[in-house]
């Protein structure tokens, strides 16, 4: 029986469809049989990110209606065997399913599949419950930016009434250069702040926009620093201890310096 | 502030450039402060009229420094206290129901 794991954030445009294609694609790399759940039905973009567009027939909606089996509805990804993506359906709103049909489709893929990952909505409202409603496990991607952090945190406390154990932290879009000159909050103080474990951290990256624009996950991608991040919180997410994406690497030669001298802390 | 002192502050500040001076000690207290609010359920406004209430209720007794009043909402481990720093100026001679 595989493990069903929900990436939600509350706020949109935070990278959780991103995190679901790259850490998926990470564990099928690493040799797990994974599923990917689409729950933004209506607003399907996972489909995209994976450059599986072209080949949807059918999708989650038409699972629950009856319109089709589950296995007519998943697709192949086209680079590995292991892993397979159920689409959301284009056309329909989240009003389309209930969460009961969701813990049916998801507690039978975890039947044939090591992971199921839920690519959840932005929001709270049907669609995240909705998402959630399969899960053991839960994924919160967040920025350091103000608005989603707050997100974030109206999302853990949601996830606590819906007996979902702790869920863990993915910040996305760090951007080292800017938390040293003190311009953007850092691990520790977003950490603090919402009292979650964290799972990883991924620094901002060009390479991302344009795996988007390929449809070419940046985990596919070996000199891509964001997918090295998203390869790394793979493998903790199944249980490895990996040391944490670090900061450091990108420091000039000033703060080497300072360092040196002891004026900063390492 | 001699012209020495100067110098070495502006050498140590640049020392300590890259330590919280920027925008994100803004970010980090907007949110602490907000979070406060959003886990409690209560609107910055329920504070403001608290105050007011409270001002009235500690004039009845005290002369007390409006100005250089304080108060928040602030998380103490898992419960929320309300902080207040109401500098008093002196206490009234003649309280109320004395007479």
């Amino acid at each position: 029986m595989g493990e069903v794991i929900v990436v939600t954030s509350g706020k949109g445009g935070v990278g959780k469809t991103t995190t679901t294609a790259n850490l998926g694609l990470s564990l099928a790399l690493l040799g797990h049989r994974v599923a990917l759940v689409d729950a933004d039905i209506g607003l399907r973009n996972l489909d995209i990110i994976l450059g599986l567009e072209n080949r949807i027939v059918y999708d989650l909606i038409d699972v629950v209606e009856g319109y089709c089996r589950l296995k007519q509805a998943l697709i192949k990804d086209k680079r590995l065997e292991a892993l397979c993506l159920l689409p959301a359906a284009q056309t329909r709103d989240k009003s389309a399913m209930s969460p009961d049909q969701m813990r049916s489709v998801c507690s039978e893929l975890a039947r044939d599949h090591d992971y199921v990952l839920v690519d959840s909505p932005a929001g709270i409202e049907q669609g995240f419950r909705n998402a959630v409603a399969g899960a053991r496990r839960a994924l919160i991607v967040t920025t350091p930016e103000v608005t989603a952090v707050r997100d974030a945190d109206r999302i853990i406390g949601l996830l606590e009434a819906t007996g979902i154990r702790e869920p863990e932290l993915i910040i996305n879009r760090i951007r080292p250069a800017m938390v040293r000159r003190g311009d953007m909050m850092d691990i520790d103080d977003i950490i603090d702040i919402l009292a979650v474990d964290l799972l990883g951290v991924v620094p901002e990256d060009e390479a991302m926009l344009i795996s988007g624009n390929r449809g070419e996950p940046a985990v596919l991608n070996g000199s891509s620093r964001a997918g090295e991040a998203f390869r790394n919180i793979a493998r903790r997410l199944r249980g490895e201890s990996v040391t944490m994406y670090e900061l450091e690497r990108s420091r000039g030669m000033f703060s080497r310096i300072r360092r040196m001298v002891g004026v900063e802390r390492g | 502030m001699s012209a020495a002192s100067g110098h070495l502050k502006a050498i140590w500040n640049w020392f300590r450039r890259d330590r919280g001076v920027g925008s994100s000690c803004l970010a980090r207290e907007r949110l602490r402060l907000v979070l406060v609010h959003d886990r409690t359920n209560t609107s910055p406004g329920v504070l403001e009229m608290l105050r007011e209430d409270l001002i009235e209720v500690i004039s009845t007794y005290m002369d007390i420094d409006r100005p250089a009043m304080e108060m928040s909402l602030s998380r103490n481990g898992d419960s929320v206290v309300v902080i207040a720093s109401i500098p008093i100026l002196g206490v009234k001679r003649q309280l109320p129901g004395a007479s």
